[in-house]
């Protein structure tokens, strides 16, 4: 079954890709001589955080092998590390928002998440006037599919990860398989989380999604600019979870979410910058956060611009 | 050599048996190769074999690891304190309880292995050579604490058996602090097992200080019940010897803890509905449905009536004193506690999910067959375990027993 979908996908392929294909998998002729020690490698690999400068570059090389090799392209998995005095925040504009979910599809190319199974890590929620409490939130929809957007009377409430500056997921991580970098982003090590799931458990924002199955990304969706700790591909058993598009913050591009949306309702920066944007907006709009109640501290804000539409 | 001539004692004791001895053990066999052939699907697929989603994350196998520490609990703490206060040497009953404590807490370990994403991946977790996240997560407690209770009963029943076994009256002085310790160790894997769940405020269902108390009230039914049963079977067919009235003691106590536990109950339902606040969500999943969502609903209603006429039952001294009675009552009971403690605890706790979605887990039948070859595998250890224990003590086996050769 998944030999065919890999047949397919080489057939479909284009010329330049094939080509570009071609070099790097001339690059990584040497992988099945050493696949086995390749593997054993991998399994053996220890913490991100324990690995020393010669390792990591070690491992991100043959990493970029083998997923070249794999997706027929030039993939380059970097591990930037984090910037001084920058920790980032979020502000989503609920005024603005008109629940068309490019958001969450354009996260989906961005990151590399698995089309089948599918993964967003963007949810967007659906309230309809009638149940406008945040205690609501079982009458809130995920799933909703009307023709066109924004329907009347709706609001739309874009969810991910909060980056939590108190997360409560990565206190109950028995291997800490996840953690908060200095730049305030919490990152998940694909190859050291053993999927026991207590994290999802502990996320109140439904943040944390799990490989039940294999995933899989077509070749020529593969978005081949990755970070060790953000979109390279997941494995199966393991969590993942949005990571601000570590691979695009760490290198001061704004988040693809921000990029996608099609109405402006999507604000990123550097909380320490008291000139960004998102600085300007925590101080001169009125901000809250989700669940403020259990004090996790969320770096991501909500807001209305245009005048909140709870009527009171 | 001694050991040999042990062991080849001990196969011999595995080896034989009567006929029903030779089916029941063929009957479990079966199950779990069935249950393995299963596994070996989880393993190609992935947990995505499973009912288990990221809406509900943990599932049936934890549902049946939270119920299994409480027998693992439960076994070793109301029988022991029996012969604390009765001042009996170390008896038939305690050696057989710290059986069954291991097979359960072997399941509850197999359990835990098959939820696990990425199970070979499970070094990561020892110390030194992984990063063993103690003691900021609980989930590390729990592997400390079932680990050393297994570790203490194995020593227990080791150290007490092959003494026995060569005819050496043993030191009750040397191993009576180990088999004390067991009670706080026991007390211990329940109570740290309910701060997984209840130390989560994001799960409002679970982030109740009641829940601890609360798990250890209905271990202190399920487990003793468990027991009950086996105690009732082991008397008929081996030459051990139970007496009626050990027997009753341990029914009394259930009785007792059963009353706490449907108070316990009784204080849950009273703070959701009386306040009445968002918190009550879940609740309501369980016990009326929620838009239309009810399939727990039937569940959680018949646990609380077989509960509640097993305690009516066990309070009337009549009808505790009888076998017949009695024995409805310790079905009832099994079952209602491993609703509520699987069904009850667990997929209500994730339904609706942090953000308002429900989705009615039901394990499928894949998890069930799994699940029932642990359970397989769980009950050939305690048979295996209870039969040379058993051998040993009735002189049956033995090196100083001269009709052995
Ligand atoms: S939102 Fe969830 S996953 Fe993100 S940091 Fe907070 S607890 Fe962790
Ligand atoms: S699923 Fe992975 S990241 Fe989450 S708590 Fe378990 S080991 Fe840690």
């Amino acid at each position: 079954m998944s030999d065919d979908t890999k047949g397919n996908d080489k057939s479909t392929i284009t010329r330049r890709k094939f080509l570009a294909g071609l070099t790097a998998g001339a690059a990584a002729l040497s992988l099945p001589a050493d696949a086995d020690a390749y593997m054993l490698e991998e399994y053996f690999r220890q913490h991100f955080k324990r690995l020393d400068k010669d390792d990591l570059d070690d491992i991100l090389k043959k990493l970029d092998e083998e997923l070249s090799f794999k997706f027929g392209k030039k993939v380059n998995v970097k591990a930037t590390p984090p910037m001084d005095n920058v920790v980032y925040g979020y502000a989503l504009d609920l005024s603005r928002c008109v629940g068309c979910r490019r958001c969450v599809y354009a996260c989906v190319e961005e990151n590399n998440l698995s089309r089948n199974p599918q993964i967003h890590w963007i949810k967007v929620l659906e309230f309809s006037k009638q149940n406008h409490k945040w205690q609501g939130l079982e009458h809130s929809n995920r799933y909703y599919d009307p023709p066109k957007v924004p329907e009347k009377g709706r609001t739309y409430v874009p969810v991910q990860c909060q980056q939590c500056k108190k997360p409560p997921c990565v206190k109950v991580c028995p291997v800490q398989a996840t953690w908060q970098e200095p730049d305030g982003i919490v990152v998940v090590d694909y190859n050291w989380c053993i999927g026991c799931r207590f994290c999802m458990a502990a996320c109140p924002y439904g943040a944390r999604n799990f490989n039940w199955g294999k995933p899989s990304v077509p070749n020529e969706n593969i978005n081949p600019d990755m970070h060790y700790l953000g979109n390279r591909p997941q494995y199966k058993g393991v969590v993942g979870k949005c990571t601000f598009c570590i691979q695009r913050s760490r290198v001061g591009k704004y988040t693809a979410c921000v990029e996608a949306c099609p109405v402006g309702a999507r604000k990123f920066g550097n909380l320490m910058d008291p000139n960004s944007e998102l600085r300007y907006i925590l101080e001169h709009m009125k901000v809250f956060r989700l669940k403020e109640e259990l004090d996790t501290n969320p770096k991501f804000f909500y807001f209305f611009s245009l005048g909140s539409p709870v009527k009171s | 050599m001694i050991v040999i001539d042990a062991i080849n004692d001990m196969l011999g004791v595995v080896k034989s048996g009567s006929r029903a001895y030779y089916m029941w053990m063929g009957l479990l066999a079966l199950l779990a190769v069935i249950g393995v052939l299963f596994y070996f699907r989880q393993i190609d697929q992935g947990l995505i074999a499973t009912n288990m989603r990221d809406q509900v994350s943990w599932g049936w196998y934890i549902a049946n690891f939270t119920f299994l520490v409480g027998v693992a609990a439960a076994a070793v703490v109301l029988v022991i304190p029996y012969y604390i206060y009765d001042y009996k040497p170390i008896g038939n009953m305690v050696l057989i309880g710290e059986v069954m404590a291991i097979s359960a807490v072997s399941m509850c370990l197999m359990f835990i292995l098959l939820d696990m994403g990425s199970p070979e991946r499970f070094w990561h977790l020892i110390p030194g050579l992984g990063i063993f996240n103690f003691p900021e997560s609980i989930l590390t407690w729990d592997v400390v604490v079932l680990n050393g209770y297994l570790a203490l009963n194995l020593f227990i029943v080791i150290y007490a058996l092959s003494k026995i076994y060569m005819g050496k009256s043993y030191k009750t002085g040397l191993i009576w602090p180990f088999i004390l310790l067991s009670v706080p160790a026991a007390i211990s894997i329940h109570t740290v097992t309910a701060f997984l769940y209840l130390g989560l405020p994001a799960r409002p269902f679970w982030n109740a200080a009641v829940l601890a108390p609360r798990f250890i009230a209905s271990a202190f039914c399920s487990g003793p019940a468990f027991m009950l049963i086996i105690f009732q079977i082991l008397r008929k067919r081996t030459n051990i010897v139970i007496s009626d009235k050990a027997i009753h003691k341990v029914a009394e106590l259930i009785t007792w803890a059963m009353a706490f536990n449907l108070f316990f109950l009784i204080t849950e339902i009273f703070k959701e509905r009386y306040s009445a606040t968002a918190h009550i969500a879940p609740m309501n999943y369980l016990f009326y449905g929620l838009q239309g969502h009810d399939h727990l609903v039937p569940w959680i209603w018949s646990a609380i009536i077989f509960n509640s006429i097993a305690f009516l039952i066990l309070l009337m001294p009549a009808l505790r004193k009888n076998f017949l009675t009695m024995n409805i009552a310790c079905v009832l009971i099994f079952i209602g506690v491993y609703i509520e403690k699987g069904i009850g605890l667990v997929f209500p706790g994730f339904t609706p999910d942090t953000l308002g979605e429900i989705y009615d887990y039901m394990p499928n039948a894949m998890e069930l067959w799994i699940s029932l070859a642990v359970w397989a595998i769980g009950l050939m250890i305690f048979t295996i375990g209870a039969k040379i224990a058993i051998a040993i003590q009735t002189g049956e086996i033995g090196h100083a027993n001269p009709a052995d050769h």
